[in-house]
């Protein structure tokens, strides 16, 4: 039992940093239409950025704030000199295009950096495990990573709802000439969509790059569970993305945590532990696949 | 037609430069790891080496160096050029397993002689071994035997074992058992390259073990033994020397200072060959040498060895002079067994903190005068 | 001769003359880097037929390079091993033949196909991209754990598959054999688009709506193409194995989709020796750039950014719109 519930908080934990990323993505998708590959790669300057200037300052609030600006300045610089040429283009093409600005950014960051990797001590208030109600000891700084989750998800509800940006947002979602018709600066609109989207992707580099480490590459297997994500919720849609982030989430704890031991039950220990953690990491794409054939357009998803 | 020309012009440019073999001396081909999250463990190879060449004035060995960013079909194309263009003699250098597998293989059956400084596959050291084969490091069970070893003097009866899912983590767990005499608390395998723990961290505190034993190299041993920290679990961890060398341990902090580990080397071993080796290393590059550099440096100069007593060209007297061994090993007391990988001791270490730097010392000998467990399969 | 079919022969004959000119020169390592070229173009060749001609955007055609590359792995190593590959439902022994194992591998990927091709074909758009991206990651994710055949660490096996009447452990030879499958698959290519199917099935892609009045059933046109781009997709990937004589999970990894696509799109999408070309300059690239900085993936990038933005038409478009001026 103990067990199980410290899983679920894990789930839970990982579903929430998927969602930071999955917010700006999908947000871009649904607004401009692009698919943009290059997002891992914001997740990675966020959290270069926190590291250096943590390591050189000591603080790490001013680490994060650092990997929300650097990653919403550079968001918004590639979107001008770059992104703003792929919108009327094919998917294709803006694949390859930001397929080439992950090469682009990967080695510029091992150039800069280099290939070892950087590790970030936690500020001494967030760090260590807390005693939760039941018993359960959890670390202090995953249960802050929950919550700053949490609080994203309520803050871009409240935006998108009932700020003059929001409007603008849903408008250009609806019908982008529209939008443009009526005045407003759709220029200006997307690359401050773009930008939000990056900051929100840095962030959650940052929180991830402070747990485990920060290194060239780290935004690759992220943005991949990150599309899985948008795809399973729903291409555009906020509350898909929130709602399949943690479903991929807890599937993903859960799957590596039961698995091998269900399947110890029927068959012998090591062929359980081989099978059963095989099918945990294959277990998301499974999930994605079923919901597809299911329901093509995703749980939260428009028809396309 | 433009382009035809540019690349003929390529062609006729490395045709050029692959004629340049030289004539006497030993041509070296380094294929090792310079690029990616194991980048340190390859440039501490490479360093260890070169410094052992150069201490030894040992002008007429040209090593050429490439980087096989860890990836076995890198290592492979290059090994081809090596072989085919560059026409080296001996290849060195491979850090991993499983790219050894894919390069040795092939490599000694063409007639070259391989010197293997970090990886030591049980294939190699068993049924498939190879009289121009010869691994100066360990066999890869070996530092976990020794862990198990070093868990029943402990007294632990309730291990928890980790390890990736790929081959080197299914035989670290199996070299640990192979001594281990205690119960098996619980078995996970993760994924290769995973930096969160939580989900394996959570099944450790659940699983009520005395002591947990994890082989998790490079990287993902940083990121487990940081979320251990955090954690609030105090099981004590034992491990190989892989998780503890000299960059890994900066990189953990206060979070791995006490935790015992095995390994063959250590930069206080008391021989006279291993302090001039950790000053020279020192002053040469300016940081503290690890096992991968020490291992480099014994490569090296057992290559030096061979070659003062034979020519390269002829192949069984120049593998006679490596399999005496004939040099002054950083470890002391060094000889090949039948299988050409070492027989050797392997020590326990505690992780301490020196000033403002964290590194090892010896606290005691785990396993005397190991072999390997393969050892009889090997028919040469 | 069109101009367009002189600039493919041209394409293809610069990618033979490479290779003989190496030999002759004797540098066999640069005939090794034409043949790995060659490969990679078939697989290009391979994606070409699904991403350029049937607009069908594969994310995930390195899981069919992956099992070509896995089939002749395992039954190379069994051969090798004097075992067979199974036992169930009926024998079959491994083998060491090229000619053997190819229409294997080409069978097997095939079936794959379908599987996959059928279930993605049920979406469409970015939809489709991602789903072929989760069904290679998965196939990636079981050749991870796959202990029998390696796992993460791969498979080799040492000793290229024979065929009938030439050394394949010759550079030259062993391109020759590459080069003559290379140009099957261009002429296979050619006459398939050119076809009622072919010309059906680029009509699909323009306008649905339309073929679908005319009573042809998208969907089946769809999926037959995607097999055959598979099919020839996992002959590259039995070659690129015996080129390495290694298989391992990196060859099912997205990165691996990722830069298939990128000879495809270097070269020129929907054109013929479009991989070709780009497969040559890919590899040209990394042989030069990697040799000046370790870091040449940055200009890759930069380079692939510029022909995306600037050169639709990729590295054949640029040539054949010089062609035209003159």
């Amino acid at each position: 039992m103990m067990l199980l519930s410290e899983q679920v908080l894990n789930g839970l934990q990982y579903g929430m940093t998927l969602f930071l990323m999955a917010a700006g993505l999908t947000l871009v998708f649904g607004v401009m239409g692009l698919i943009n590959l290059a997002h891992g790669s914001l997740y990675m300057l966020g959290a270069f950025a926190c590291a250096w200037v943590a390591g050189a300052t000591g603080s790490f609030a001013l680490g994060l704030i650092a990997s929300l600006s650097a990653a919403a300045a550079a968001g918004a610089l590639v979107e001008v000199v770059v992104i703003r040429r792929l919108y009327a283009r094919d998917h294709l093409e803006q694949v390859l295009a930001t397929f080439a600005l992950i090469l682009v950014f990967s080695e510029g960051a091992r150039w800069v950096f280099g290939s070892f990797p950087l590790y970030l001590t936690l500020p001494s208030a967030l760090s260590g495990a807390v005693m939760l109600p039941g018993g359960l000891q959890y670390p202090l700084f995953r249960l802050a990573i929950i919550g700053v989750g949490v609080a994203v998800a309520v803050g871009l509800w409240l935006l998108i709802s009932r700020t003059r940006l929001g409007i603008r947002i849903r408008a250009g979602e609806a019908d982008r000439e529209m939008v443009a018709a009526l005045g407003v600066d759709i220029a200006r609109l997307y690359t401050a969509v773009f930008a939000l989207g990056a900051a929100l992707a840095g962030l959650a580099g940052a929180l991830v790059g402070t747990i485990q480490s920060v290194q060239v590459g780290m935004g690759e297997p992220v943005l991949i569970l990150a599309f899985v994500v948008i795809v399973i919720g729903g291409i555009g849609s906020i509350k898909g993305a929130f709602v399949a982030a943690l479903l991929v989430g807890l599937t993903d704890a859960l799957g590596k945590a039961l698995l091998p031991s269900l399947f110890a039950r029927v068959m012998e220990v090591s062929a359980a532990n081989g099978i059963g953690t095989a099918l945990g990491s294959m277990l998301i794409y499974i999930l994605m696949a079923g919901v597809l054939i299911w329901r093509p357009q995703g749980l939260y998803g428009a028809r396309a | 037609m433009k382009s035809r020309h540019i690349l003929l012009g390529t062609i006729a440019a490395v045709a050029l430069g692959a004629g340049a073999a030289t004539a006497e001396g030993i041509k070296v081909g380094m294929i090792t790891t310079l690029s990616g999250g194991g980048a340190g463990l390859g440039i501490d190879v490479r360093d260890g080496f070169n410094l052992a060449l150069k201490r030894a004035g040992a002008t007429d060995v040209e090593v050429i160096v490439e980087d096989d960013q860890q990836k076995p079909d890198v290592a492979v194309q290059i090994a081809d050029k090596m072989i085919q263009s560059d026409q080296v003699d001996v290849l060195t250098g491979i850090i991993w397993s499983n790219l050894a597998m894919a390069v040795v293989p092939a490599a000694v059956a063409q007639g070259k002689f391989y010197l293997s400084p970090n990886a030591g596959p049980s294939a190699l050291a068993g049924a498939g071994c190879n009289q121009n084969y010869f691994n100066v490091a360990w066999q890869n069970d070996n530092l976990h035997e020794a862990a198990g070893a070093y868990a029943n003097s402990a007294g632990y009866k309730n291990s928890f074992m980790l390890a990736p899912n790929y081959p080197a983590g299914t035989d670290a767990i199996t070299g640990y058992k192979r001594f281990y005499e205690g119960a098996a608390a619980g078995e996970v395998y993760t994924q290769l390259g995973q930096t969160d723990y939580a989900v394996e961290i959570g099944q450790i505190r659940a699983s009520g073990a005395d002591s947990v034993f994890f082989f998790l190299p490079g990287g993902m041993g940083i990121a487990f033994m940081k979320q251990y920290a955090e954690s609030g679990v105090d099981i004590p961890l034992i491990g190989p020397a892989f998780s503890f060398d000299q960059n890994i341990l900066q990189a953990v902090g206060d979070a791995a200072l006490g935790v015992r580990n095995t390994s063959q080397w250590n930069k206080d071993l008391d021989n006279e060959a291993n302090t001039a080796f950790v000053e020279a290393f020192q002053a040469e590059y300016g940081r503290l040498p690890s096992l991968y550099a020490s291992q480099g440096y014994d490569t090296a100069n057992l290559l030096l060895s061979a070659k003062a007593k034979a020519d390269v060209a002829d192949q069984d007297a120049f593998r006679a002079a490596l399999e005496a061994a004939d040099f002054a090993s950083t470890r002391g007391e060094f000889r090949f067994g039948p299988n050409h990988h070492p027989i050797q001791d392997i020590y326990v270490r505690e992780v301490v903190k020196e000033g403002d730097i964290y590194t090892n010392k010896l606290v005691g000998v785990a396993l005397e005068d190991r072999g390997d467990a393969y050892a009889e399969e090997c028919k040469m | 001769m069109g101009r367009d079919a002189a600039l493919n022969t041209a394409v293809f004959a610069a990618l033979v003359a490479v290779a003989f000119g190496a030999h002759v020169y004797g540098a066999p390592y640069v005939v090794t880097l034409a043949t790995k070229a060659a490969i990679l173009a078939l697989a290009g060749v391979g994606l070409n037929l699904a991403l350029g001609y049937g607009g069908m955007v594969s994310f995930g055609h390195a899981v069919f390079f992956g099992i070509g590359g896995y089939v002749t792995g395992i039954f190379a190593s069994h051969a090798a091993a004097g075992t067979p590959v199974t036992t169930f439902p009926f024998t079959i022994a491994g083998s060491a033949e090229m000619l053997g194992i190819w229409p294997m591998a080409m069978v097997v990927t095939a079936l794959a196909a379908v599987v996959i091709g059928a279930l993605s074909l049920r979406t469409t758009g970015v939809y489709f991209i991602m789903v072929t991206l989760a069904f290679a990651q998965m196939v990636y994710y079981f050749a991870i754990s796959w202990r029998a055949y390696g796992g993460e660490d791969g498979l080799s096996f040492y000793v290229r598959n024979s065929f009938p009447g030439l050394n394949t452990f010759a550079p030259l030879q062993f391109f020759a054999i590459s080069a003559v499958l290379l140009a099957m698959a261009m002429a296979f290519s050619a006459l398939v688009t050119r076809s009622r199917f072919g010309l059906a099935l680029q009509a699909a892609r323009a306008n649905r709506q339309r073929v679908m009045a005319s009573g042809i059933r998208p969907f089946a046109l769809q999926l037959t193409a995607f097999v055959l781009s598979a099919a020839i997709v996992g002959l590259a990937g039995a070659l690129y194995a015996d080129l390495n004589r290694f298989v391992s999970p990196a060859m099912l990894s997205w990165h691996m989709s990722g830069e298939i696509m990128v000879f495809v799109i270097l070269g020129g999408v929907g054109r013929l020796a479009g991989p070709v070309a780009g497969a040559g300059v890919f590899i040209l690239l990394e042989q030069l750039l990697g040799g000046v900085s370790e870091y040449w993936q940055a200009l890759l990038g930069l380079l692939l950014l510029a022909i995306v933005l600037y050169a639709p038409g990729g590295i054949l478009g640029l040539l054949a719109r010089g062609m035209r001026r003159v």
